[in-house]
């Protein structure tokens, strides 16, 4: 087991032909991902190192059966390309554009909602998804992911943020901790899947035995994420909180300030955590350490 | 990028909000002759990116152009906040009957947009919120619907607009949320919207917040870009690509992604020290990237050590520290390098650090994060 991805998923690449969705594509296959196929328009008939281009999502899905798309165009061409993996009937997709308007993703989001409720994004601007040894869709470099026991105990990792998904990893594997899923739901202003979704989906994984989570200033989906831990996660978790000390990103005036109502600061964030039962560290390597215990607490 | 409140009006005014006649200038002439030709009485206002300048004597009423004259002179120059004053906006003084608070943004937690309206605006809309939350009405809209004038009309009648005015705002909050998305705005806010004695409605100010991703379809902000306010480091940076806060601290900080920067920062603090700057060089840290990072750093005359935190993903730990190498090569550092390498390759790119012939003094190397910090801080001492 695994949560959204596994040795099964098949995959196309939307921009296979493109200088990133060449290289994380064939990456992504060389690691052991069933990359099936790609998409680009105008370049049917095309191949790129043996895998299959197509011209629409739609012929594609038609020709190999892919469940699974990894988006790597353009911001322009990023949110046509997401509801054109919808409407083919893809049920998981992973965008890993950097810089889509706000506005076009939170256009994006809500059509997904409205119209295709049976597709999952993930992202934008995340690195990927990677279920160690079955599938790794994205930038992640897999050899830093240490695989699953078969015997557990296993852990899951959730992360807003791109290098700390990786330091996330790579802390489990010093550790010699098997990792049964690692998502990057990426930071942008509206993400198609949140915590509380890889939260809900880690606790229903009876190869997921304990969970990290990453989260980043801003926002208040760590807040939502305690209160979800709360109420439904009885899996032990550890957690690091980045930005402590950062300036403040975006002034948003008055606005913003009162829509977070005290809500986005690490502190309250990290309050938010422990109140839920999660053990926090003050950076990642002592997350790290704090899994470790929890993990030695459960073999 | 936070625009001028004259930028803000100017952009309203695209989108059919009504706004003061007026207009912007840098000199003392410049702000006698738009009150010339657009009538007394004028208000004189200080154009800074900071809140408080009408407490700061920012913001002056005038009657006749000597009055234009004496005001200018004192507001142009001035100093709110650290903030120097480099241009005032001139327009026509406006009575005012009432005043609203009007806003868009989006809701992150919601994923929707978000309308908050209230009959109380004008004073400090946070401390509203807090003493009587029932004085703003927030009302969520759906990306893909938007806001019908009726939706804006009802809105109104529940922030407890009088009626006299409920079609002049219902009428500029669907213009404001026109602006906000079609504008793609980050922050479309204003306040205060007032309300004249003649009955019409009107924006005071405005507080306008771009969204930086969406600059490729809008050629008209380049205006605006122009005037963004940047200390020299950050000129530097930002001539050089690189994603640069500047801080005042004395530990330079450079880390790949912003994730790891952010959590370079937490971890100097956590041992007791101050980072200089927040610098992200991103995933493929080359020599070219490298140099020009450590050239931003070494213009910032508080640094008296430099922390580099680069972990290895699909860069591998090899070609970082080549590129680190060739840096210490090409610029004349002022201070001491502590450098943390870690993820891919990270023993092949510490065995490169260690024989490139580097003075220890010039350059350390520690495997974790919290050791390097603790380096770094104590050379910072």
């Amino acid at each position: 087991m695994a949560i959204f991805v596994n040795e099964h998923t098949k995959v196309i690449v939307q921009g296979l032909t493109g200088g990133q969705g060449r290289f994380h594509g064939l990456r992504n296959r060389a690691y052991g991902t069933q990359v099936v196929g790609g998409v680009t328009p105008g370049k049917a008939g095309q191949d790129v190192e043996g895998i299959p281009v197509f011209d629409s999502v739609a012929d594609a899905v038609a020709a190999t059966g892919a469940t699974a798309s990894f988006i790597a165009v353009p911001p322009k061409a990023a949110p046509a390309a997401i509801l054109e993996a919808a409407q083919a009937g893809v049920e998981f997709v992973v965008c890993i554009t950097e810089g889509i308007p706000a506005q076009d993703e939170a256009r994006t989001y809500a059509t997904l909602q409205r119209d295709f409720p049976r597709t999952r994004l993930l992202g934008p601007n995340c690195p990927g998804i990677i279920s160690p040894g079955k599938c790794n869709i994205g930038i992640t470099a897999g050899e830093i992911a240490h695989l699953p026991s078969a015997s557990g105990p296993n852990v899951g990792i959730v992360s807003r943020s791109g290098t700390l998904t990786y330091q996330a990893l790579y802390e489990l594997k010093q550790q010699g901790i098997g990792v049964s899923t690692c998502v990057g739901i990426g930071g942008d202003p509206v993400p198609g899947t949140s915590f509380v979704d890889c939260l809900a989906q880690f606790q229903a994984d009876p190869e997921t035995h304990a969970i990290i989570m990453i989260g980043e200033i801003g926002g208040s989906a760590e807040e939502e994420a305690a209160e979800f831990i709360t109420k439904h996660v009885t899996k032990p978790m550890s957690a690091y909180i980045a930005g402590v000390t950062a300036p403040a990103g975006k002034k948003m005036g008055h606005a913003g300030a009162i829509v977070s109502g005290g809500k986005g600061t690490a502190q309250g964030k990290m309050d938010a955590l422990r109140a839920a039962g999660v053990r926090v560290g003050l950076n990642p390597t002592e997350a790290g350490a704090l899994m470790a215990e929890i993990v030695k607490g459960l073999r | 990028m936070d625009l001028f409140e004259y930028q803000g009006k100017q952009y309203f005014a695209r989108f059919g909000i009504p706004v003061s006649a007026g207009d912007v200038t840098e000199t003392v002439d410049g702000a006698v002759s738009i009150a010339e030709s657009i009538g007394y009485p004028v208000v004189i206002k200080a154009q800074v990116q900071v809140g408080g300048r009408g407490k700061a004597g920012g913001i002056q009423l005038a009657n006749d152009a000597a009055a234009v004259r004496t005001h200018a002179t004192n507001i142009l120059g001035m100093d709110i906040k650290g903030h120097v004053v480099k241009r005032v906006w001139v327009e026509r003084a406006s009575d005012i009957a009432e005043e609203y608070y009007a806003s868009y943004t989006l809701d992150r937690a919601a994923k929707a947009h978000l309308l908050m309206l209230s009959a109380q605006g004008g004073v400090d809309i946070e401390e509203v919120a807090e003493k009587d939350p029932t004085a703003i009405v927030k009302l969520h809209i759906n990306p893909i619907e938007g806001i019908s004038k009726d939706r804006a009309k009802q809105a109104a009648q529940e922030a407890r607009i009088p009626v006299a005015a409920l079609d002049g705002v219902a009428d500029i909050l669907v213009k404001l949320y026109d602006c906000f998305t079609a504008g793609d705005c980050d922050l479309a806010e204003i306040n205060p919207l007032i309300l004249k004695p003649t009955g019409e409605v009107h924006a005071l100010d405005a507080k306008v917040s771009l969204d930086a991703n969406a600059a490729f379809r809008h050629p008209e902000w380049d205006a605006f870009a122009a005037t963004v306010e940047l200390d020299d480091r950050e000129k530097l940076a930002r001539e050089k690509n690189l994603q640069y806060i500047g801080l005042d601290g004395s530990v330079g900080i450079i880390a790949n992604g912003a994730g790891l920067a952010m959590s370079t920062l937490d971890v100097v603090n956590q041992v007791g020290g101050t980072a200089a700057n927040f610098l992200d060089i991103g995933g493929g840290a080359n020599a070219e990237l490298m140099t020009a990072a450590l050239e931003v750093i070494n213009s910032d005359a508080n640094v008296r050590s430099i922390f580099i935190n680069i972990f290895g993903g699909i860069t591998r730990g090899e070609e970082v520290a080549k590129g680190i190498v060739e840096a210490v090569k090409r610029v004349n550092l002022r201070a001491p390098i502590v450098i943390r390498l870690d993820g891919t390759n990270a023993e092949e790119g510490r065995s490169i650090l260690a024989g490139a012939g580097i003075p220890d003094s010039q350059l350390t190397s520690r495997p974790t994060m919290l050791e390097a910090a603790k380096v770094a801080v104590e050379l910072a001492k």
